[in-house]
């Protein structure tokens, strides 16, 4: 028996059942994707992404690679284009999604060519002597400037990055505003981030001839809704592909949704190549190129009585697509939509919706999946009106619940909110947060000086989604023209094989939450068995599961939705057993209990048999068994929740089944001198209704919360102004680790749903959609400041400490849209003088001849001149052991005699590429000596931006010294000065960094 | 995410070592615990003909105290330092900067040599050798040369050291047992490299009156730096750190990037400086009081 | 070849799992000589002669150690990704230090990535299987 069990319960759902799943994960005996080799003869892949934002492809050269010893094919996107068509989107716009780049990349990280070869170290090696040549175009990397009236446009069919808008009214919110006592507005913007599960994404992909079929193992995470799109992208009925799911995936929190367009891609290059193949993501591909929660620019408003009754909503949403739209998005805006008045009883909403493609990786499922977007903007309005109305944030949300005696509750978008207390939940939060005490505390510390906030945040949890909710993105007038959806499948089978042993096949695809073990739970209580009795079945295999649409792991849909399917399907089997028991014991059907393992006469414990005895008939004696019995025992349940219509004309859905309740707090200190917050308490309370098992439940909360926390305080996949991506490692991408993550306190409060049997909702988003809130109200509160944006890291709370506006390194609000030589924004810049031992004619002179060119710039091994003060050279550049080869094109321009000129450079080389531009100016000094002074802009991109962000600045800078410096030694009489004082005048003089 | 291909060398001895560094020069990588190297080589970022493993070399991983210092080995890893009973008593400057270096795992393997190889500005243990003044010993198939921490880091990843050298040793010089030490750091997260970080040493003739003054920052500049602070120096320790911190903001030339602007890092020296003195001064006041 | 690929692919040691590849998930972690270090930053010919234990070997066959058994209780793993390497530096880290406290026990861990526990759970489950085994000792 598993630990931890100390009572029997005769119900094991609701106990704390150690997990089935542990003790294969603990002794490493649990098999990853990774792990498998299904079939012999596998060759492995790799991927060559594009290094640049935006490109059109002029040349792609893979015969060096080719010829590689190992290598067995290169293949690009033109070649498997025979094979492949888009994914099909719900965005109508003509922007095609191929999951390989065929004329033009559009983001850093967008796979140009696969090489298949025997290794994966040799895979890679090939890569790296594909020639390519781009054409490297203007990026757009802001949600900002791709809006603006003469942004470069990524697809040129669309003629514009804006590839959506829609709008929606629910109620009268014009006459709410109108109406309105109060009105508070708030703008924001919020970063992209992700919740990088350990495990990356694998694909294993075979084509076998005959029969005609693709079959692919690979951890994807389902919605199963798109393997119909990537068998259509396939260009293959349903049938002819074959995805298999391996026993165990590390992690997925929606990310491995996007494992979707490599299972197309690798099973075409299978095709193609020839041979089996397996790829395995690496985390520098995972980083730059996977997937992430999308960016966002909004603008909320909320419409007030002066007693505090929000009578009004309008949302503004902009939101980040990526450079294409990945099925199943635009989801990640719509799937709060049909719950836009959160946890209140608003009846007035505006919704604005906008969706525009940038220069960066498409966005997808994340943990929480629309709802830290959607929360970050109504919980901060909250807590602004609630300052700004002099009422407790606390008590301003209380007064606007839902009331408790109103569930079913029907939202104004069309969500129904199944069963829910939200004052009870608040009560108990402020309980075991000890609010009154918190408020007394941070009374306290501002007297002192010291900067100390409470922030709240409350929400709606939507569970098992309504597979129709995406078509919201359509007009009611498109709706009617396409094929009507609606609903949510799921399935279990249940078999109790001739020896009596019970086997569950689920196709809920668990990426760690336990399922095995709460279904096995389910299916002991319904048999009467003990759930070790119970063997549970979580690979999926599209060829021989009972699965559908909407089947995989996603909106919380195990306990929602899946259970039923679950407890249905076992019920129709102890009914079986109960009709067999019944025959052999000469007894009613009704009258069968099954417990403890038996099948018994209710209340007569001496007239029973076994479980695995009254099973085992249905096997060994067919021809026996009464009429009203089918042989076998292996039954399977497929349900629909009757509540999931598909959306009205008035564009309002039951975008989900269940809506669980989550309200957090969080108290903070913040050290101004160092912008280090202090999270003093953080106290969550849940209504997850009936927990199936209290420990995964609460496994959840915590690692929800964790998640939250990362987005508010660390996470972001930055790009700079020109679409270079910025955080390619765990050195640069911060998680939070053990030291970063508090305590917490958690509570619960259940009522349970009427959506299943069990009285369960969904959970496992939680307070990932509102710690980022959460904190950002205490931050906010703290700082008596409203114009904060993610992530807290120290300099940028620093920042809002000290009065810095700290918005724009890393989002810059300015536009990206940038002619060369139009500095601003994130260049690595610095400035720099040194005084020279000649005149300065014969510095100018110097300073136009070649070969003095070549003396001076470091590491350059050969410098021809191409034309008229414009150069190419082969420069080594070392610095420590990173040591690269890079072709350089230099160019001298605005000249102007003996006095400036200006310097123009361009590189490219295996770590990446940059470019440059620099002011030189002369001016004479005494005794024949010149002083010169320079100012250079450059900037970096490909692996060393991703990488190095921390040291680029240091090192360009030294570098571009080097340059100066050695021009300034062979200048120099023939007094020969240790070099080192050089150094050091260098570096009094010189000064630089990001402007 | 693996590294290109190179042949890989394992000397048994130190000679050996120099003489495929001689022969290889700067085609070849010098591993030893390879917590930064290693990443390096597998993002491809360094991608070497040769790596010359010189983690079995024994003579490479001694502590060993001769006169006025301590002498660690190159190949010393940081979780032995960090359990030395001679660091702790003599260097305790290294001592305090050891638990901020990285995490206990890569503590086990990543090595003081390697750390102050790489000359990353915000490590940890080339700030503490600067603090102390310490020195690092090259070695080459051709000779010696020694060369005090101050001047061997250049900048961020660069060193005075020579493609066909290797560090042998780092010379630690001994605490006097009146000083005081203090390591301050703030980094986004526990194990980070620091975006600031100071240390201080100080020694107290009498209770009024700063005989020995050291204050080194990390993170700040393209490399460690110690604050020239002989304005200091004999003078009455009371408002010193306040003074001292401000000093030490205005006196450095902080980098500017994405992580930390030049402000926050200034911002940051006069915190951390003001930290480690103050930790640094109570501490000598102890020890003057314990030693009389 | 690196060492975590040597140890997976050759030997079939597939608990050694593969996070990042450059030294910071802590998902690759081993022992060699009893030592708790990243395998993914290490190649095959450094381990040559070396004694390595992966997670597979911290208990005899059809057994859990103590802290297997915490962790099982304490609801201390999810996706189990990271947990190999978690238990690996565990067994180093309660070697050395037996009696630790919480925050002796969340910076050794530091050194690892855990995207689904948030981590409370591993701190209590490690901090109870020091206890039991300080008590069975």
């Amino acid at each position: 028996m598993p630990d931890g069990i100390e009572t029997i319960s005769k119900r094991w759902i609701g106990a704390a059942v150690g997990r089935k799943e542990d003790e294969a994960l603990l002794t490493g005996q649990a098999r990853f994707i990774d792990d498998l080799y299904p079939i012999p003869g596998l060759c492995f892949a790799a991927i060559l992404r594009s290094p640049h934002a935006h490109v059109r492809i002029r040349r792609i050269d893979v015969e060096r690679a080719h010829q590689l010893p190992g290598v067995r094919q290169v293949i690009t996107g033109k070649d498997v284009l025979e094979l492949i068509g888009p994914l099909p989107s719900v965005v109508k716009a003509p922007l095609p999604y191929y999951p390989i780049a065929i004329d033009k990349a559009r983001y850093v990280g967008e796979p140009i060519a696969v090489v298949v070869a025997d290794t994966r170290y040799n895979a890679e090696d090939a890569c790296e002597l594909i020639d390519t040549e781009y054409e490297v175009l203007p990026p757009v990397t802001d949600l900002r400037s791709a809006t603006e009236r003469d942004a470069p446009v990524i697809h040129e069919a669309v003629g514009s990055n804006v590839i959506s808008r829609r709008s929606f009214s629910y109620g009268n919110p014009e006459g709410a505003f109108a109406a309105a006592d109060r009105v508070f507005e708030f703008s924001y913007s919020l970063p992209r981030y992700a919740s990088t599960p350990i495990e990356t994404f694998g694909v294993i992909a075979q084509f076998e001839r005959a029969p005609d079929r693709y079959t692919v193992w690979s951890n994807f995470q389902g919605p199963f809704v798109v393997q119909p799109l990537m068998a259509n992208a396939l260009r293959v009925p349903g049938h002819r592909l074959r995805l298999i799911t391996p026993p165990s995936s590390g992690g997925s929190f929606g990310i491995k949704q996007a494992v979707l367009s490599y299972i197309v891609l690798l099973a075409a290059v299978s095709r193609k190549a020839g041979v089996p193949i397996k790829w395995i993501e690496d985390r520098a591909e995972h980083l730059t190129a996977a997937s992430a929660s999308s960016d966002r620019l909004g603008t909320v408003a909320a419409a007030f009585t002066k007693d505090g009754e929000l009578t009004g909503l309008r949302f503004r949403n902009t939101a980040n697509m990526g450079a294409y739209v990945r099925p199943p998005e635009p989801a990640s805006l719509y799937r709060m939509h049909a719950a836009s008045n959160g946890c209140y009883r608003v009846k007035n909403i505006s919704i604005d919706n906008e969706l525009v493609v940038t220069n960066s990786t498409p966005v997808g499922l994340n943990r929480g999946y629309g709802g830290p977007q959607f929360y970050f903007a109504l919980e901060r309005i909250m807590e602004i009106a609630a300052r700004g109305l002099d009422i407790d944030p606390a008590e301003l949300r209380r007064r606007n619940f839902v009331p408790t005696g109103a569930f079913p509750y029907k939202a104004p978008a069309g969500a129904v909110f199944d069963a829910g207390d939200y004052e009870a939940a608040l009560s108990e939060l402020l309980r075991i947060a000890g609010y009154e005490e918190l408020k007394e505390r941070r009374a306290a510390a501002r007297r002192a000086g010291r900067a100390f906030g409470i922030g709240l945040a409350a929400g709606v949890e939507p569970s098992g989604s309504n597979m129709a909710y995406v078509s919201l993105e359509q007009t009611p007038q498109e709706r009617r023209r396409a094929d009507r959806k609606s609903g949510a499948n799921a399935s279990a089978v249940v078999a109790v094989d001739p020896s009596g042993q019970v086997t569950v096949r689920l196709c809920s695809c668990p990426n760690g939450q336990g399922h095995a073990t709460v279904a096995a739970q389910i299916v002991a209580d319904t048999l009467g068995l003990h759930p070790d009795d119970i063997h549970v079945v979580t690979e999926m295999d599209t060829l021989t599961s009972p699965w559908s649409i909407a089947s995989g792991n996603y909106s919380n849909r195990f306990a929602a939705i899946v259970v039923e399917a679950v407890a249905k399907c076992a019920e129709q089997v102890a009914q079986k057993i109960r009709l067999l028991a019944a025959a052999a014991l000469d007894a009613t059907a009704d009258e069968i209990e099954l417990h403890e393992g038996y099948a018994r006469v209710r209340g007569q414990s001496n007239r029973g048999l076994p479980f695995r005895k009254a099973a085992s008939r249905a096997h060994w004696d067919p021809a026996g068994l009464p009429d009203a019995i089918g042989p076998g025992l292996h039954e399977c349940a497929i349900i629909s929740p009757p509540v999931l219509d598909p959306p009205d004309d008035e564009d309002r859905i039951a975008s989900a089944v269940t809506f669980g309740f989550v309200i957090d707090l969080a108290a903070v200190e913040i050290d101004r001198n160092t912008g280090a917050i202090r999270i003093d308490k953080y106290a969550s309370v849940h209504d997850v209704g009936t927990q199936l098992n209290p420990k995964i439940v609460e496994g959840q909360v915590h690692g929800g919360f964790a998640h939250g926390l990362g987005a508010a305080l660390f996470e972001e996949l930055a790009y700079d102004d020109q679409g270079n991506f910025l955080t390619g490692t765990f050195a640069d991408y911060l998680c939070p680790t053990a030291v970063e993550v508090p305590q917490i306190e958690i509570g619960h409060v259940e009522t349970p749903s009427p959506a299943n049997a069990l009285g369960a909702k969904g959970m496992g988003d939680g307070s990932s959609m509102l710690t980022p809130a959460a904190i950002t109200n205490a931050v906010a509160d703290a700082l008596g400041r409203d114009d904060i944006s993610l992530p807290l890291n120290l300099q940028r709370v620093w920042a809002f400490a000290n009065g810095h506006d700290a918005t724009t390194k890393s989002r810059p609000a300015i536009s990206s849209i940038r002619p060369a030589g139009r500095a601003v924004g994130e260049m690595l810049t610095g400035s720099g003088k040194i005084t020279l031992f000649a005149p300065v004619q014969e510095v100018w002179r110097r300073l136009l001849d070649p070969s003095e060119l070549a003396a001076s710039i470091p590491g350059c091994s050969s410098l021809t001149q191409d034309e008229i003060d414009r150069y190419s050279a082969r420069v080594t550049i070392g610095i420590g052991a990173i040591r690269g080869t890079y072709h350089a094109q230099i160019e001298l321009r605005d000249k102007n005699e003996g006095s400036s000129l200006r310097l123009l450079g361009k590189a490219i080389g295996p770590l990446g590429f940059g470019s440059g531009s620099g002011l030189v100016t002369l001016q004479p000094e005494t005794g024949d000596r010149t002083r010169l002074e320079y100012s250079y802009e450059a900037e970096v991109g490909g692996k060393l931006a991703a990488v190095g962000q921390r040291m680029l600045g240091s090192v360009m800078r030294y570098l571009i010294g080097q340059f100066f410096r050695s021009l300034e030694r062979r200048m120099r009489p023939a007094a020969r000065l240790d070099w080192r004082s050089w150094w050091l005048r260098f570096r009094r003089h010189g000064s630089g960094g990001e402007a | 995410m693996k590294p290109v291909a190179f042949d890989y060398y394992r000397p048994q001895t130190l000679s050996e070592a120099l003489e495929l560094l001689a022969d290889k020069g700067d085609e070849a990588v010098i591993l030893a615990g390879g917590m930064t190297l290693g990443p390096m080589l597998n993002l491809r970022i360094v991608r070497p003909r040769a790596v010359i493993d010189i983690s079995r070399i024994e003579a490479l991983q001694t502590i060993s105290v001769t006169g006025s210092v301590v002498v660690t080995g190159a190949g010393l890893t940081q979780s032995e330092a960090l359990s030395s009973e001679i660091i702790a008593r003599e260097v305790p400057l290294l001592a305090m900067a050891l638990p901020w270096v990285g995490h206990f795992q890569t503590r086990n393997r990543g090595t003081l040599g390697g750390s102050v190889a790489h000359a990353d500005p915000s490590a940890e243990i080339p700030l503490a050798l600067v603090a102390c003044g310490g020195t690092v010993v090259l070695q080459s198939r051709w000779g010696q040369r020694r060369i005090g921490a101050r001047q061997f880091f250049v900048g961020a990843l660069v060193t005075q050291r020579r493609p066909d050298e290797m560090i042998m040793a780092l010379e630690w010089p001994r605490s006097a047992p009146d000083a005081g030490h203090a390591f301050s750091e703030i980094a986004q997260r526990h194990g980070d490299f620091a975006i600031a970080a100071a240390a201080c040493t100080v020694r107290l003739a009498k209770p009024d009156r700063v005989e020995q003054l050291v204050v080194g920052i990390g993170g700040v500049e393209d490399r460690p730096v110690a604050i020239d602070v002989s304005s200091f120096l004999g003078q009455a320790p009371g408002e010193m750190a306040a003074k001292l911190s401000e000093y030490a903001a205005a006196s450095v030339s902080p980098m500017d990037d994405r992580s930390a602007s030049a402000a926050y890092r200034t911002a940051l020296t006069k915190v951390l400086v003001e930290r480690a003195v103050n930790s640094a001064l109570s501490i000598a006041r102890l020890q003057r009081g314990r030693l009389q | 070849m690196l060492l975590c690929d040597f140890l997976r692919h050759e030997l079939h040691a597939f608990a050694v799992h593969v996070g990042c590849e450059h030294g910071v998930c802590g998902a690759c972690t081993i022992l060699i000589e009893g030592r708790a270090v990243r395998s993914c930053t290490q190649y095959a010919a450094q381990a040559d002669g070396a004694d390595i234990v992966t997670a597979e070997g911290l208990a005899p066959p059809g057994t859990l150690n103590e802290v297997q058994r915490a962790f099982m209780k304490h609801h201390a793993l999810q996706c189990g990704f990271c947990t190999p390497g978690i238990l690996c530096s565990v067994a180093h880290f309660l070697r050395q230090t037996p009696e630790p406290d919480e925050r002796r026990v969340r910076e050794m861990l530091s050194g690892h990535i855990c995207r689904c526990t948030g981590y409370t759970s591993i701190v209590t489950a490690i901090l109870e299987a020091a206890a039991m085994m300080r008590k069975g000792s």
